[in-house]
């Protein structure tokens, strides 16, 4: 019981993750009729947000400190950041600490703006041109973009630490009655879960209750008729492209604390994200969040020992194994709707 | 002749003198000269050109014809290359029964997959491919160690049987791959003044062999069962309401174009025996993709074009760093030749990649014909000038 | 007697909605019939239940004593149904002359033959073939010339005459001169009479164009709401007092 306890809580980051991508990919995939292949690109990018934040925050400048010495006996060169010589060391150190969360307000106007850009300039032509050249064009522009961050990052996985008070782990098996470390869960990956669901909940009410997110919606059912009620449906599909690049930006920066990010980080989620977003169901967005979960926490428990005994190497492919099952005997997967996709 | 009009004839006379004269025709510099960084006859590097043709003309039978984009060829291509290692390990290092057990287990790997796959069209298809790769790759990663060797990838030992070989040389090393005893490694240096040009064994039997795939291509493009292809790409609706089922097309096209993978993966391990899982993976599949499009995917010479294309700016590309721009820039007063060079460094080297991506990018947006469409405008914008009037291009040329 | 095709008890529900209501028809060899109604009348319910794109729910389709439900449209194709559609279905890449060689193929060698190694236009026999078919619709000349680039008149011929050339015992018309201007409507319904004329062939047709069904048809079923109300030749369907009742009604 304890360990299907810990399997459940174990798949919840990462299906996190793969839910908010989903999303992101469905949004646009409804709305624009587009397979954005380089939607991992942006969570990707959205990771590098924070490494970028937490690298301007921590800038520093030399000062030789005299009540210091070296081996030699001079005084030492100390690093200090300016956020502490401006702020007071106390609150300079409490910025530099929190910058992945601070990175969430830094993200946020970036990954709008990248979001507008890509779609005012390359996504809207290819609105008409058959799926396989969006395919093909997004695929090309994911390659661009993970070369420009390695250009500027180099390849190596950068450490981007969550602030200090998220660091230990929560003792949930004392809470439901069982011995103390039996399950234990890290904080951030606590919060990351919350973040995640705070978004997607967001996204749902803003996709509910706003005139915006209502005329959204109606284009994802019938997107002809929503044009032609004379509803400037383009700067909509803009901003609409935009909310998505955000949600994966935003899913990037939480995750860069989890998993260091690097410049191919992207494409490995994006291929489970595909998978995810083909199991919910093409065009539906409940059908992409819990896909995304179901598929988080099925990973997880392929990786318990006890199953790997039974079946070596399940955890490697079960997410396949499950999308290709579901494919074939549910084709429209397990929310989608008739009449999406169906060619 | 072979069963070909005269203007395929001319195209695969063209291809086969081309890929036959290649050592020559790669290696124009003189071998001292500044220029002979761009010299592309080494046997690795030409051998990887007709292997990778040959892979991109396979993809091609089945993208090109038949419209769907498969996402996951790099599987077929990884297992042809494990199953020739593992010839080579029992068997012995004669490469033909290595070639021909590569294209089988390919051919039948991929009518597993290709049936299953094939349920779906669409986007579907592509996914379901590029799933279907990533589980390939990820099970030669972990549980098929024993088959695939896991990271290390499979590899030749002094401890293999080889039944109708040797384990080990007289010298105790690890036998070499041959043709009925000629090595794939030989390589004939013909120096001609400050010139040197590389024959290769491996290289001759690879091009042999491309010819023969290129040959075998047309063949297919200009048959009724092309034909049937090509309608599954303009209309499956009216296929079916024509009697035709468009099933069993597309299949064996899929098996056909998995064999051609499986033949380069097959020809990859013979040339040098071993096999990685990073063969299967998706960027390798996405890679092949890249070569189709770049040339024109659809016709005939395109793949050839787009993966000689690639490979080569790939070698040449990597080859060149900050101080070789520097040199070719030290024309320019200091300031500016600094400039430029910063301008142009991230797309050298390492950065061969990211001007992969935006030359694809530009292909797609604006020549979604690829390099063949490229140089039919030029041909005619050329044809204009003449004041003579366009001819029509003939379709699926 | 018994017609080449007997559709009996068709039903058919979507949802709520009762798209056919136990259909009976029956179509004669060799006659031209044609299956009018209103909008939403069922029209090209019945006809997809009648290729193979829909099941229906209960009821029968024999096609010469056969019958075709559950086979896919490329077996019901084979067996001799062959159908139009409302906007022409041709191969659009490819040229004139292909497109015609694909029926070509399919009435010769079935749904599949693996064949690889031939050359198309080596099949003298059914080059041949394409090309009196396309001569005999007049599209002689237009061989190489890539169908989609074609007027939709000349569209509409092709993908006739595709059917022609694989000459079917039934064809099927959904709508042929929809959306036509009159000149190519009458030339429609001249192509239709002349293959009338020349071939043992059946036709049925949906139309909407009351002209176009009184110029051909030698049978009339009126379907309104799923359910077939009257059948009957011209002459007695033009002043029956329910059709005038199921299209006024339309109107209103």
């Amino acid at each position: 019981m304890d360990a299907i306890i810990l399997q459940i809580l174990n798949g919840l980051d990462k299906g996190s993750a793969y839910a908010l991508i989903a999303l992101g990919l469905t949004l646009i995939f409804g709305t624009l009729g587009v397979v954005n292949f380089a939607h991992g690109a942006l969570f990707m990018i959205g990771a590098f947000c924070a490494v970028t934040l937490s690298k301007i925050l921590s800038l520093s400048y030399i000062i030789l400190d005299e009540t210091q010495t070296d081996f030699l006996g001079k005084p030492l060169k100390v690093k200090v950041p300016y956020a502490e010589s401006w702020f007071g060391p106390e609150i300079g150190a409490a910025i530099i600490d929190w910058s992945v969360p601070l990175a969430i307000l830094f993200s946020i106007p970036v990954m709008l703006l990248i979001g507008f850009a890509m779609e005012r300039g390359l996504i809207k032509h290819f609105y008409k041109r058959p799926h396989a050249d969006q395919i093909l064009v997004t695929f090309g522009l994911a390659i661009v973009m993970q070369e420009i961050i390695k250009y500027f990052y180099g390849a190596n996985p950068i450490p981007t630490p969550a602030p200090d008070v998220f660091t230990g782990s929560y003792d949930f098996g004392v809470l439901l009655g069982f011995d103390p470390n039996v399950i234990i869960y890290p904080y951030w990956r606590l919060v990351y879960f919350g973040f995640s669901a705070i978004i997607i909940g967001a996204v749902f009410s803003f996709l509910r209750f706003t005139t915006f997110g209502m005329v959204v919606r109606a284009g994802m059912a019938d997107r002809e008729t929503v044009g032609l009620l004379g509803i400037d449906i383009d700067k909509r599909f803009t901003l609409m492209f935009g909310i998505a690049a955000a949600v994966a930006g935003l899913a990037g920066v939480m995750y860069a604390p989890i998993n260091s990010p690097n410049y191919h980080m992207g494409m490995d989620f994006l291929v489970l994200s595909f998978v995810v977003v083909v199991v919910g169901g093409m065009g539906s967005l409940p059908g992409a969040v819990l896909a995304g979960f179901l598929l988080g926490t099925l990973e997880s428990f392929a990786s318990m020992n006890e199953v790997k005994s039974i079946f070596p190497g399940i955890d490697q492919i079960i997410i396949y194994v499950v999308a290709i099952l579901i494919l074939l005997t549910r084709p429209r997967g397990l929310m989608g709707r008739k009449g999406v996709m169906e060619d | 002749m072979f069963g070909l009009d005269k203007k395929d004839a001319t195209l695969l006379v063209i291809v086969a003198i081309l890929t036959l004269c290649a050592p020559f025709l790669l290696n124009p510099f003189p071998s001292e000269s500044a220029l002979a960084q761009f010299n592309a006859g080494y046997p690795d590097l030409m051998q990887r050109f007709v292997i990778f043709g040959i892979f991109a003309i396979g993809f091609n039978i089945l993208f090109g014809l038949t419209g769907y984009l498969s996402f996951g060829h790099a599987a077929f291509l990884g297992v042809g290359s494990y199953s020739a290692v593992w010839m080579f390990k029992l068997l012995s290092m004669n490469v033909i029964p290595a070639i021909i057990l590569s294209v089988v287990v390919a051919g039948l790997f991929s009518l597993l997959i290709g049936f299953i796959s094939l349920r779906r069209s669409g986007i579907y298809f592509s996914i379901l491919t590029l799933a279907f790769a990533q589980m390939s790759f990820n099970l030669a990663y972990s549980v098929l160690t024993p088959i695939t060797n896991g990271e290390t990838g499979l590899q030749l030992t002094l401890n293999d049987p080889r039944i109708l070989g040797q384990s080990a040389t007289a010298d105790g090393s690890i036998p070499v791959t041959s043709l009925f005893g000629l090595e794939m490694r030989s390589t004939y240096e013909l120096v001609m003044g400050p010139w040197a040009f590389q024959f290769n064994a491996g290289y001759y039997l690879c091009a042999v062999i491309m010819v023969l795939a290129f040959y075998m291509s047309i063949r297919i493009f200009r048959s009724p069962f092309g034909l049937m292809l090509r309608a599954i790409k303009s209309n499956q609706t009216r296929m079916s309401y024509t009697g035709l089922n468009p099933k069993p097309y597309t299949l064996a096209a899929f098996v056909i174009s998995g064999m051609y993978a499986g033949l380069a993966g097959g020809l990859m391990a013979s040339m040098d025996p071993l096999a990685g899982a990073e063969r299967m993976q998706w960027t390798a599949s996405g890679e092949v993709v890249l070569m189709t499009i770049l040339g024109g995917a659809g016709t005939l010479i395109g793949p050839v074009l787009g993966a000689g294309f690639i490979k080569y700016f790939e070698n040449i590309f990597s080859k060149i760093n900050d101080t070789v721009l520097h040199s070719w820039f030290s024309f320019m007063p200091d300031g500016l030749e600094n400039l430029v060079v910063m301008l142009v460094y991230p797309f050298i080297g390492k950065g061969w990649h990211l001007t992969l991506g935006l030359m694809f990018m530009m292909v797609v947006i604006f020549l979604p014909g690829g390099l063949v469409e490229g140089g039919q405008r030029i041909r005619r914008l050329f044809r204009r000038k003449d004041d003579t009037p366009a001819a029509k291009t003939e379709p699926a040329e | 007697m018994m017609g080449i095709l007997e559709v009996k008890n068709v039903n058919k529900r979507f949802g709520g909605l009762q798209a056919l209501g136990d259909v009976n028809l029956s179509v004669a060899e060799n006659s031209v019939h044609a299956i009018i109604g209103p909008n939403g009348a069922g029209k090209s319910t019945l006809l997809n239940c009648l290729v193979g794109k829909l099941m229906p729910d209960t009821g029968s389709v024999l096609f010469d004593g056969q019958s075709v439900l559950g086979r896919t449209p490329h077996e019901i194709n084979q067996m001799g149904i062959s159908r139009v559609f409302q906007t022409p279905e041709i191969f659009g890449e490819l040229t004139v002359l292909e497109n015609m060689m694909i029926p070509c193929f399919a009435k010769r060698d079935g749904s599949f033959r693996m064949h690889a190694i031939g050359h198309m236009f080596d099949e003298a026999e059914l080059v041949e073939k394409a090309e009196h078919m396309l001569e005999s619709m007049n599209m002689a000349g237009k061989h190489h010339m890539h169908a989609a680039a074609m007027s939709r008149g000349d569209k509409r011929r092709l993908e006739i005459a595709m059917c022609l050339a694989q000459e079917p015992r039934l064809l099927l018309l959904d709508e042929p001169t929809a959306g036509m201007a009159r000149a190519d409507t009458n030339n429609t319904i001249d192509l239709l009479k002349q293959i009338k004329d020349e071939r043992d062939i059946t036709i049925a047709i949906i139309e909407h164009d009351m002209h176009v069904v009184f110029s051909l048809a030698e049978r009339i079923t009126v379907l309104a709401q799923g359910m077939p109300l009257v059948e009957d030749t011209p002459e007695n369907i033009k002043g029956h007092p329910k059709v005038k009742e199921a299209y006024l009604g339309e109107a209103h």
